[in-house]
């Protein structure tokens, strides 16, 4: 088709909307791509994510793309719900489906629900010739164009001529090996970011415009399409900027021959209408004319910002403003380097030492505050603000207290993890945050029990108290503070954060045992309008009844909330356990039995980190290692990531600091729920038992797992076994952290904190390959990349106890003893059973190649009673461990 | 006859003159008025649940009045007849309770035809006679829900489907068919699970059959029940690189032409049509005459809108007999290569 007869005076935008030559491509219905999108389905609102698709539509989307690639989601389920709802809406199925996953499975899924003629996103050669033909060959009998990426065993392809070679190698893999028809295949070649100030990025959009001619020129009847807002990355914040460039880029692009592509047409300048100073420095930079265009269009980009927000570049510039202007301007930028010399200038200024703080610095942290609560900061930019601030203060306090003055502050705030918990990253941060707004912090640390907490909250007069937790039995925990402050008359508000808790969880569980305020604190960010509310009695009042009204609503929809699948007997749910032919299995026999304890040093482990939890400790939403080049926080992820990489490398290179761990494998044989641990191959002699719970909600397709139904029954008379482990990443990150918190440094504190969770979740990774490699070696070829360890594809499973598959906490304690944990690694249970040191993992193994994770969820009467007389307790025991599974 | 033999006879047939489809077989065998002690024959005699209406059954209980059927069609001028399999998968027979019987209907069911024909083709070598295999749609839908409060909710899945979609294809195949026919489709997933089938069987087998397509326009409104344009059905069917595609079903001549016009403007293989004697009158009978539908397909043919045709319910031997008589004179339609383009489609088509 001729690309050249667009119209060059043809606003771009209606090019790409309404030419037959480009399709548009919806992209709205992407839970990676939309947080609105992603939010709904997360919150079951299907019907409202519909609403999503049929706007896509009704603005002219000629194919929308749906994509279910979430961590928290089922996404071959979520893939399966909601193209099966999209079929039953004929004003949006109309148009056709993209398909889109990074998972085979996804796609596969997807492509079992629609009748009409789907493309898939994507496939490519990343692994290899013979799963890319698999895969094609399958297509092409469901019936589907497809998405191919310029991705091969090497990895992406950036420059053209690489670009070009992929396409190309694909194109003839396709259309000569299998007869796929080439104009069924859909290029993409990778939009990446151009003028990031990395000289070897500065080609890339010319690459890809040349890659494009050429596949169109060489490759009959493919086409190509891309992602467009890749391409203006670095310009984030500088919106016409960023319009005009994809402008520009569609606008060569298109004559270059790109037929289809993923456009927000929201984001689009009309290319005519784009000043021509601009348009020339923007082409300049797109098309790489010359060495400075990166320069020149930085230059010109703040004249052209039309929402205010600045485009900062890194320079001494500041250095020549007012004092305060430089205080504050260190502050919001974290800038440790002048801010003594400049908070001394401001001291000669000032007629108190105090008023630098309540002046200029509490100014500069009232900007942090505001860009923070804007979204137009992001939470380690505001945590490098306040090791700032804290330096300033720290440097004026000898002259505070020469004046023996009280430093005035917003309230007294105490913070405590509860008792039997030892996670404290989500306090801290909550705890820099709401200092930066000047609120006095009393953090107790972790593990507080209730008494010593109510203690100090009387001895130190404070204004609130705020609970954390991470694991599950710290509800509960919480649920009893509550009480107790009720009993003993307090009349502060209470706060409750964590991972575990939830609105839900407040307002059914805690809030009616206490008569004053219970605040449910989502995320840090919100911490410091919920405390500003409470601090004023007239204010507290309000907002108290306003919290009232919100959570009885939550109640009332909690109470009205049906099971959404029908509860079955365990009896029942036993009979449709998983359902395995064990006469035609044999179990692989360990190389080792027994205990094997082990120390790691932290270097051997960094390649096994699975650096995606770690942003989202610090508030950064998003797959690594895409997230680094994340529209919103690419850039705060890059420089927190950088920042990670320099104490990784310090960590690293401190041979003292050594990671711990111990496993062991033992026979074992399933007895009903209960997998029975033998002392050795005779198993006469039975030492310890694990119990497991079995999912009790009606499967019409699936089996009513049970973790023990993967150990072979011993009925069967098959010799089977069963894996334990426990690791830490080691004793040492208490100690480092309260270094960095001594110095005032809550950053790097945090920042310790956070790797050494890493550090142990990579032990695991690295341990549990060990062992389906060498120890238990039943897959001594495996040979997968990280990417692909992250994503579990290899035989075998590791759960914990306390998370989904085996949620009761207690069965840890047999962890312990059947490695000696506590000997072997210093590594100790609180008495909730959460592990000490926090950043440990442990959990069992399971070698069965059928075996896979799942959620228990919701248990019924008749389990908890057999659970119950498995472990010997009361009912009251039982309903105290399994509250969390229990209606 | 060997499988390419039988396949370049078919293509050399059809590029000749517009072949004949047989008739309907539901309406020959109520003319027979069997009973519920009919149906059963000596060997189901004490099967535990009713059995009367199972049509495919009387491959096993009645052959003889099937076999004399297909004969009855071969003697009218058919070039290919269809198997009387139209509910011979796993999911319908669940109806009767004779799930396991599907497969073995299928084979008894393809080699009743396959006599048949060999008998016609051995009496006339010039004109050679064709097995299709034939494929339903189920008694289940894919993409549609049965609640109306639930509408992600489904009775079938894809696989369930593909899988009772394989053990039928075997049947056929083992039975001795020449083509396989996919046919009154009102739900294009359903289809889609068929075609899947039938191809992982052609595969494991190694052999590769010519597939019939025919779907079904279930009214005015010109779309498949499942909601698509005969254009989008086309594209969401056109992997499977047809032998013919074509309708059937649910209208009668008149008000099926413009969607026979259609599949013919776009598709890129053989067309094929076989519409009811009519729409059914108060008593559910089919009583356009054999005469009036002969004139109607006399002008499709004379239009070039066809390659294959026969009919659909209400139509007999005597229908077959006077469509043949109507086309004789016609050449088929010319099979035309359209623009190398993507075509894509949801309930409607796209094309890029």
């Amino acid at each position: 088709m001729s690309i050249n007869e667009i119209d060059k005076n043809l606003p771009i935008d209606t090019v790409a909307k309404s030419s037959a030559n480009f399709i548009n491509v919806g992209e709205r219905t992407n839970v990676t791509g939309s947080a609105m999108f992603k939010r709904l389905i997360l919150n079951d609102e299907y019907e409202k994510a519909l609403d999503v698709a049929r706007q896509q539509v009704e603005n002219g989307a000629q194919i929308i793309d749906v994509n279910m690639d979430e961590a928290m989601l089922d996404s071959e389920a979520a893939m399966t719900r909601f193209l099966n709802l999209i079929a039953s809406e004929p004003d949006i199925s109309r148009v056709p489906i993209m398909i889109d996953s990074s998972k085979w499975s996804v796609i596969e899924a997807g492509l079992k629900c629609v009748q009409g003629k789907a493309v898939v996103n994507s496939i490519s050669l990343k692994e290899g010739e013979e799963n890319f033909l698999h895969q094609a060959k399958l297509l092409k009998r469901y019936g589907a164009a497809t998405v191919v990426m310029a991705f091969d065993e090497q990895g992406q392809a950036d420059t053209e001529e690489r670009k070009f070679e992929i396409c190309e190698r694909s194109y003839k893999l396709l259309t000569e090996k299998i007869g796929f028809p080439p104009q069924d295949i859909i290029f993409d070649p990778n939009i990446f970011a151009v003028a990031t100030g990395i000289e070897e990025h500065n080609n890339y959009a010319v690459d890809f415009i040349n890659a494009t001619r050429r596949i169109r020129q060489s490759l009959p009847h493919a086409h190509v399409s891309g992602g467009l807002s890749n391409v203006s990355f670095s310009f984030r914040g500088n919106n016409p900027v960023r319009e005009a460039m994809h402008s520009v880029f569609l606008f060569h692009a298109i004559k270059a021959g790109m037929d289809m592509g993923i456009v927000n047409a929201g984001q689009l300048e009309v290319y005519d209408q784009i000043p021509e100073e601009l348009k020339k420095a923007v082409e300049d930079v797109i098309l790489n004319r010359h060495e400075h265009a990166t320069d020149v269009l930085l230059e010109l980009a703040p004249k052209y910002q039309g929402d205010g927000k600045a485009v900062v570049k890194d320079n001494l510039e500041w250095r020549k403003l007012p004092v305060n202007k430089r205080l504050e301007h260190a502050l919001v930028r974290g800038i440790m380097d002048f801010i003594e010399e400049d908070t001394e200038a401001a001291r000669l200024d000032a007629d108190r030492p105090l008023h630098v703080i309540e002046g200029p610095l509490m100014d500069g942290m009232n900007v942090v505050g505001d860009l923070f609560g804007e979204g137009k900061m992001f939470l380690p930019q505001v945590v490098k603000s306040a090791r700032v601030m804290k330096k300033a203060v720290s440097y004026l306090n000898p002259y505070i207290e020469l004046e023996k003055d009280q430093g005035s502050s917003n309230g007294k705030i105490l913070l405590a993890t509860v008792k039997g918990d030892v996670h404290d990253i989500g306090k801290n941060i909550v705890g820099v945050v709401l200092q930066c707004n000047n609120f006095e912090i009393i953090d107790l640390g972790v593990m507080v029990p209730c008494a010593k907490l109510l203690q100090v909250a009387r001895d130190e007069n404070v204004d609130m108290i705020g609970l954390s937790g991470l694991i599950t039995p710290s509800l509960d925990e919480m649920v009893h503070v509550a009480k107790e402050m009720q009993r003993l008359d307090f009349d502060l508000p209470l706060l409750i954060g964590g991972a575990t808790t939830s609105k839900a969880h407040t307002a059914v569980k805690i809030e009616h045992n206490y008569q004053h305020p219970v605040v449910y604190v989502p995320n840090a960010s919100r911490a410091v309008g919920v405390c500003q509310k409470l601090i004023t009695t007239e204010n507290r009042a309000l907002y108290a009844e306003e919290l009232a009204l919100d959570y009885e609503k939550v109640r009332v929809q909690h109470a009205k909330k049906k099971p959404r699948t029908r509860p079955v007997t365990l009896e029942q749910a036993r009979e449709n356990g998983f359902n395995y032919d064990w006469d035609t299995y044999q179990p692989p026999i360990p190389n080792k039995l027994g205990v094997t304890s082990l120390s790691v040093g932290l270097a051997e482990l960094v390649d096994y980190i699975d650096w995606t939890p770690f942003f989202l400790t610090w508030s950064l939403a998003g797959k690594y290692p895409r997230i680094l080049q994340d529209e919103v926080v690419g850039k705060e992820a890059q420089n927190l990531f950088d920042d990670a990489q320099v104490m990784l490398k310090s960590l690293c290179n401190n041979p003292e600091l050594i990671a711990r761990g111990v496993m062991g494998i033992f026979p074992a044989n399933r007895v009903q729920d209960d997998i029975q641990i033998y002392a050795d191959e005779s198993r006469n002699n039975v030492t310890f038992v694990a119990h497991h719970l079995r999912q009790q909600t009606e499967k019409p397709k699936g089996a009513n797992n049970c973790l023990s139904d993967f150990i072979a029954p011993k009925s069967s008379g098959k010799a089977d076994y069963l894996g334990a482990f426990a690791v830490t990443a080691g004793t040492w990150e208490d100690a480092l952290a309260k270094e960095y918190e001594d110095a005032g440094d809550d950053y790097n504190s945090i920042m310790i904190k956070s790797l050494a969770d890493r550090f142990a979740e990579a032990f695991a990774e690295y341990l549990h390959e060990k062992v389906r490699k060498e120890i238990w070696g039943y897959a001594p070829d495996e040979n997968l990349s990280n990417e692909e360890l992250i994503r579990e594809k290899y035989q075998g499973i590791r759960p914990a106890p306390g998370y989904a598959a085996c949620p009761e906490h207690t069965e840890k304690q047999l962890i312990w003893d059947l490695l000696e944990t506590e000997k072997n690694t210093g590594m100790k249970l609180t008495e909730s059973y959460a592990m000490w040191p926090g950043a440990a993992v442990s959990g069992f193994y399971f070698s069965h190649p059928e075996c896979r994770y799942f959620a228990v969820a919701q248990i019924q009467e008749d389990q908890l009673l057999d659970y119950a007389a498995r472990k010997n307790w009361s009912r009251l025991e039982a309903e105290k461990w399994l509250g969390p599974n229990l209606q | 006859m060997s499988q390419r033999i039988t396949e370049s006879k078919l293509i050399e047939a059809a590029n000749n003159r517009i072949l004949l489809l047989d008739g309907a077989m539901g309406t020959m065998i109520q003319e027979h008025k069997l009973e519920e002690a009919d149906y059963r024959g000596e060997r189901f005699a004490d099967w535990h649940s009713d059995v009367k209406g199972n049509n495919d059954l009387l491959v096993l209980s009645q052959p003889k009045i099937i076999y004399d059927i297909h004969c009855a069609y071969l003697a009218a001028g058919a070039d290919i007849i269809e198997t009387n399999t139209f509910n011979a998968t796993t999911i319908s027979m669940a109806d009767y309770n004779m799930q396991e019987l599907a497969k073995e209907i299928n084979i008894e069911a393809t080699k009743l035809a396959r006599q048949a024909a060999d008998k016609f083709t051995a009496q006339t070598p010039d004109k050679p006679r064709f097995v299709a295999g034939v494929l339903g749609p189920t008694s289940r839908t894919a993409s549609i829900s049965p609640d109306v409060n639930d509408p992600a909710k489904r009775n079938v899945t894809f696989d369930e489907l593909v899988e009772a979609y394989v053990e039928a294809t075997h049947g056929l195949i083992e039975g001795g068919a020449d083509l396989i026919m996919v046919e009154t489709i009102f739900d294009t997933l359903n289809a889609k699970a068929a075609v899947f089938a039938v191809q992982s069987v052609f595969e494991e087998l190694n052999v590769d059959l010519p597939v019939m397509i025919s779907g079904t326009i279930t009214d005015a409104s010109g779309r498949t029940l499942s909601g698509q344009t005969a254009e989008a059905f086309y594209y969401s069917m056109n992997h499977v690189e047809p032998f013919s595609f074509g309708l059937n079903c649910a209208l009668g001549p008149d008000l099926l032409r413009q969607y026979v016009e259609e599949i013919s403007q776009v598709s890129e293989c053989f067309v094929s049509a076989h519409p009811n004697a009519g729409l059914p009158n108060e008593f559910g009978e089919y009583d356009m005459e054999s005469d009036e539908m002969a004139s109607h397909i006399k002008e499709w043919a004379a239009s070039g809108l066809l390659n294959i045709v026969g009919g659909c319910c209400g139509s007999t031997p005597k229908h077959i007999e006077a469509i043949a008589d109507a086309v004789k004179d016609y050449p088929p339609r010319k099979i035309v290569k359209r623009k190398v383009k993507m075509r894509l489609s949801g309930l409607e088509a796209f094309v890029h």
